[in-house]
């Protein structure tokens, strides 16, 4: 099931802590793009590979399970496969969004998620979506699909 | 929960522009400025790698522009939409994003003259070959598809020969070779056509037409629809690391407007095609009227070709908004409705015709179309003259051919002004 505008702006608004699965260390790669982008929009990253110990200045650590403090969404970069445990621990840690990265699609993590509470947004980028609903998207022609009276605030 | 879906007629007027975050300007502000400042060197760094979005040169994005760019790609309903300084420029931006050396176009022969000769002399200068096709037959376009065809162009209404593109046949055709087709959406407008849902990949327009519809201001624009395969091997300059951008990978980066950007990125950067922000602002005027506008331009189309039709001065009339017109039913299935736009001949031959563009009181002979004022021209003399006979005739031009864009003044004086212009000419 797909999540709305205002669903989407909910879970951008209330997730401030951002733990990021499969975070690369290469500057080039999507996912450093997007939480390189978070960081600069107030959003804690928790960096999550165990190849790392460091990456956009944040410790990295090899698990879900072995962040010390509380994270509010698990963004995913890897393959759809390897997602149903992942969603796991994001329940088992207490975290209140599960996010598949664009090109992420596990239905059964989607289940997971959902089954225990947890919001869950899937085959979309976060980085994107944030850009798209507060502004930034359309500075480069992508249509955002907003209609509003109001100014972004 | 699915997202309320606007219709065209809303999002001529409110897509891709909120009120301004900082003064709550209702109306979009004209951001006329060159460049936009870093807030430091590690925001320059970003935004010079595409991190973050933002504003860097008005070459690149301007934030008026961009207002035009989402509103055509809603009413489009595309991904994403880039433009540029012209029509022309919009399909040199998408052609060469797309193309280089060694590769291979199928086009509609049924275009406008400007584009029979970017692609039959012009790209041809650069390696890129192109045959053209009746547009009116989707096996001829599959019969001219080669081991290094890229890229399908057509128009969805052809300019001036009214020709009606099957535009699902024909996207059918391009994918399965694996390439994109390109529709030329200028004729219909986005609110009478959209390409895109029918099945193409690109559209472009010359927003100077019916999106402007004031005549007043040249413009362009590039959409996608952001379902195009990028990576079914086909096209390494959207997969592969881009050497004109640092390394970028566009489709992998930016997934469905990967495209866009690369346009952007790589076209608008380096050719420099730009469109000015004042010309952004003077065409989004025009398109928060579009819908009712192409609604009059057909009515009166409709009635002109009707007159036209049982006049015994004229010898033919292109209309395909006429129930006896060939491709018709055609157009009733992909269009909302048949433009403004006709070609006739005058019993009698060129001269008669001729002294038809030379005898109208109010309307004007140039070669622009899509404007709020009737004009009339002579394509095989103007807008079709660099092309030879049998490109005249592949175009739908023929020497005779008269081409209207019927504007909105009173059908009835448009009609008065047609008959004045007709016994005129029929005066030996």
């Amino acid at each position: 099931m797909d999540v709305d505008i205002a669903g989407l702006r909910r879970i951008l608004q209330s997730c401030r802590t951002i733990a990021v699965v499969g975070l690369s260390a290469e500057w080039h790669r999507p996912s450093h793009f997007a939480a390189k982008y978070l960081q600069a929009h107030g959003y804690r990253i928790v960096p999550v590979n165990p190849r790392y110990d460091e990456i956009l200045g944040e410790r990295c650590y090899p698990r879900l399970e072995d962040i010390p403090a509380k994270v509010d969404m698990v963004d995913v970069f890897r393959r759809s496969a390897d997602l149903p445990p992942i969603a796991r621990s994001a329940v088992a840690i207490g975290a209140s969004c599960l996010w598949q990265q664009l090109g992420v699609t596990s239905d059964e993590a989607d289940r997971i998620a959902r089954e225990a509470g947890l919001d869950s947004v899937m085959d979309r980028c976060v980085k994107i979506e944030h850009a798209r609903l507060f502004g930034g998207l359309n500075w480069v022609g992508v249509n955002t699909r907003v209609i509003s009276a109001r100014r972004q605030v | 929960m699915a997202d309320h879906v606007f219709k065209p007629e809303t999002l001529a007027i409110h897509a891709g522009q909120i009120p301004d975050t900082q003064t709550g300007a209702r109306a979009l502000p004209i951001y006329q400025t060159t460049s936009f400042v870093f807030d430091s060197a590690d925001h320059a760094a970003s935004l010079f790698n595409l991190q973050t979005f933002g504003n860097v040169y008005s070459r690149l994005s301007n934030p008026t522009v961009a207002a035009l760019e989402e509103r055509v790609a809603a009413l489009e309903d595309g991904r994403a939409a880039v433009a540029c300084s012209s029509g022309m420029a919009a399909e040199a931006l998408a052609l060469t994003t797309l193309l280089q050396a060694g590769d291979h176009v199928v086009a509609a022969g049924a275009l406008y003259g400007g584009t029979v000769t970017m692609l039959a002399v012009n790209l041809r200068k650069f390696g890129i070959e192109t045959s053209f096709v009746d547009a009116r037959d989707p096996q001829a376009f599959a019969a001219a598809m080669r081991p290094n065809t890229r890229a399908v162009f057509a128009e969805s209404l052809g300019n001036p020969s009214l020709v009606v593109l099957d535009i699902a046949a024909v996207a059918e055709v391009a994918h399965a070779h694996g390439v994109p087709l390109i529709v030329d959406n200028t004729v219909p407008s986005p609110f009478l056509c959209n390409p895109l849902a029918l099945g193409a990949d690109i559209v472009v327009h010359s927003a100077t037409k019916y999106l402007a519809g004031h005549g007043t201001t040249l413009g362009g624009i590039v959409v996608e629809s952001g379902r195009f395969p990028w990576d079914n091997g086909r096209f390494p300059g959207m997969t592969e690391p881009s050497p004109g951008y640092h390394g970028v990978k566009f489709h992998e980066t930016f997934g469905d407007f990967g495209f866009t950007m690369r346009c952007r990125m790589e076209g608008l950067r380096v050719f420099g095609a730009a469109l000015a922000p004042t010309s952004a602002w003077q065409i989004l005027q025009g398109v928060e009227t579009l819908p009712l506008r192409m609604e009059r331009h057909g009515a009166n189309a409709l009635a002109v070709a009707r007159y036209l039709r049982d006049d015994p001065r004229v010898s033919f009339v292109h209309y395909p908004g006429l129930p006896d017109h060939p491709q018709h039913a055609l157009l009733r299935r992909q269009m909302r409705g048949a433009s403004g736009l006709l070609s006739f001949g005058v019993q009698g031959g060129i001269e008669r015709g001729i002294r038809f563009i030379e005898s109208a009181q109010f309307m004007s002979h140039l070669v622009n179309i899509g404007d709020t004022r009737t004009l009339i021209s002579h394509p095989a003399s103007t807008t079709h003259r660099q092309l030879d006979e049998a490109q005249q005739r592949a175009a739908g031009v023929l020497p005779q051919t008269i081409r209207i864009s019927v504007g909105l003044e009173h059908v009835d004086d448009i009609l008065w002004d047609i008959d004045q212009a007709l016994a005129a000419a029929s005066r030996a």
